[in-house]
């Protein structure tokens, strides 16, 4: 079977590789949405804490 | 001897013995330690499963090599069944044994449920098309499981429009309750009504049912789709847990040691209106 064979699925080409695409797109965000919402929870509480510290 | 010791507060209310182990202080590093275990874990069974589902699994002597759908669709709808029984089972804990850990748990799986179901709905369409000459089709499988996308938006809306987090959790949790008759109907829709939706293939008894061709693939791709789960509830449940726990010790302690580090802020940039 040759690359331009396995790329084309038999002619579901569009179908099957959409759906491969889409998985990544959705695996790949929730892990990315996490990652970046711990940055700013921390800079968030750091803020918060520092804020508290200075009006204390 | 005579100076009076101040009376020790008593200890939080604890309703449960697990309580105490599954307290937001513990697990917060344990999560931590585990994520990457976790994650090293999905990354190897999504590759080996994804060779399966790519290069031997053989096309199915009706659907060609559209089956290869099959290995994203099906374990992304069997997630977005069972993270809404987790999330379901987790705000009953929550609403019974008023336990942190466990809104926490329910909070966290409530966006991981809804891109889930939004994967599913979307390879099913994908698959529907070239399979029945349409992406859509009202019918019941489809129905109730676009309903499962709109409880989890329901439970995500209920969360987010509450600021006390315990009302939140407890209002997220009964919707999500209610929501649970919900799976049985999705389970049971291609039996129980004449669906263009092809009925179930791997938890059939008796009858014929998927090839062990098919099956290993989709088995791999199930098993890495649950520690995929796994792994980013874990990241989520952490965030959570900062938030939530912000006027503990603790929480305080760890952000504050880590804002230590860098150096101080120039004078200029602290906040308008507070004196130093």
């Amino acid at each position: 079977m040759s690359w331009r064979d396995f790329f084309a699925m038999g002619g579901y080409g569009f179908y099957v590789w959409t759906s491969y695409l889409l998985a990544a797109v959705v695996l790949a965000l929730n892990v990315i949405l996490p990652l970046r919402a711990r940055k700013t929870v921390r800079a968030r509480l750091r803020a918060y804490y520092r804020f508290n510290r200075q009006s204390r | 001897m005579a100076r009076a010791e101040p009376i020790p507060s008593g200890p939080e209310p604890v309703t449960l013995e697990l309580h105490r182990y599954v307290s937001p202080k513990t697990f917060y590093p344990l999560a931590g330690r585990l994520i990457p275990w976790f994650g090293g874990l999905t990354a190897l069974l999504l590759a080996v499963g994804l060779y399966y589902a790519l290069f031997i699994a053989p096309p199915d002597y009706q659907q060609g090599e559209s089956v290869r759908i099959m290995f994203i669709h099906v374990p992304a709808a069997w997630m977005s069944m069972f993270v809404y029984v987790v999330m379901a089972g987790a705000g009953a804990v929550g609403l019974v044994w008023n336990a942190k850990l466990a809104e926490v748990l329910a909070r966290s799986c409530a966006p991981i449920g809804a891109w889930f179901t939004v994967l599913a709905l979307a390879t099913g369409s994908l698959w529907g098309k070239p399979m029945w000459g349409t992406w859509w089709a009202w019918d019941a499988r489809i129905t109730s499981e676009l309903i499962l996308l709109f409880l989890y938006l329901g439970v995500m809306a209920l969360q987010s429009a509450i600021d006390d987090p315990k009302r939140a959790a407890r209002a997220a949790a009964i919707l999500a309750l209610v929501g649970v008759v919900n799976i049985p109907i999705i389970h049971f829709s291609v039996e129980w009504w004449n669906t263009l939706h092809q009925p179930a293939s791997v938890t059939r008894i008796g009858r014929p049912s998927i090839h062990i061709s098919l099956l290993i693939p989709l088995l791999l791709m199930a098993v890495a789709f649950m520690l995929y789960f796994v792994t980013v509830v874990l990241l989520r449940m952490r965030n959570e847990i900062l938030e939530r726990e912000r006027h503990s010790a603790w929480v305080t302690e760890l952000i504050q040691s880590a804002d230590a580090e860098p150096a101080p802020p120039a004078a200029g940039n602290r906040p308008r209106g507070v004196a130093g």
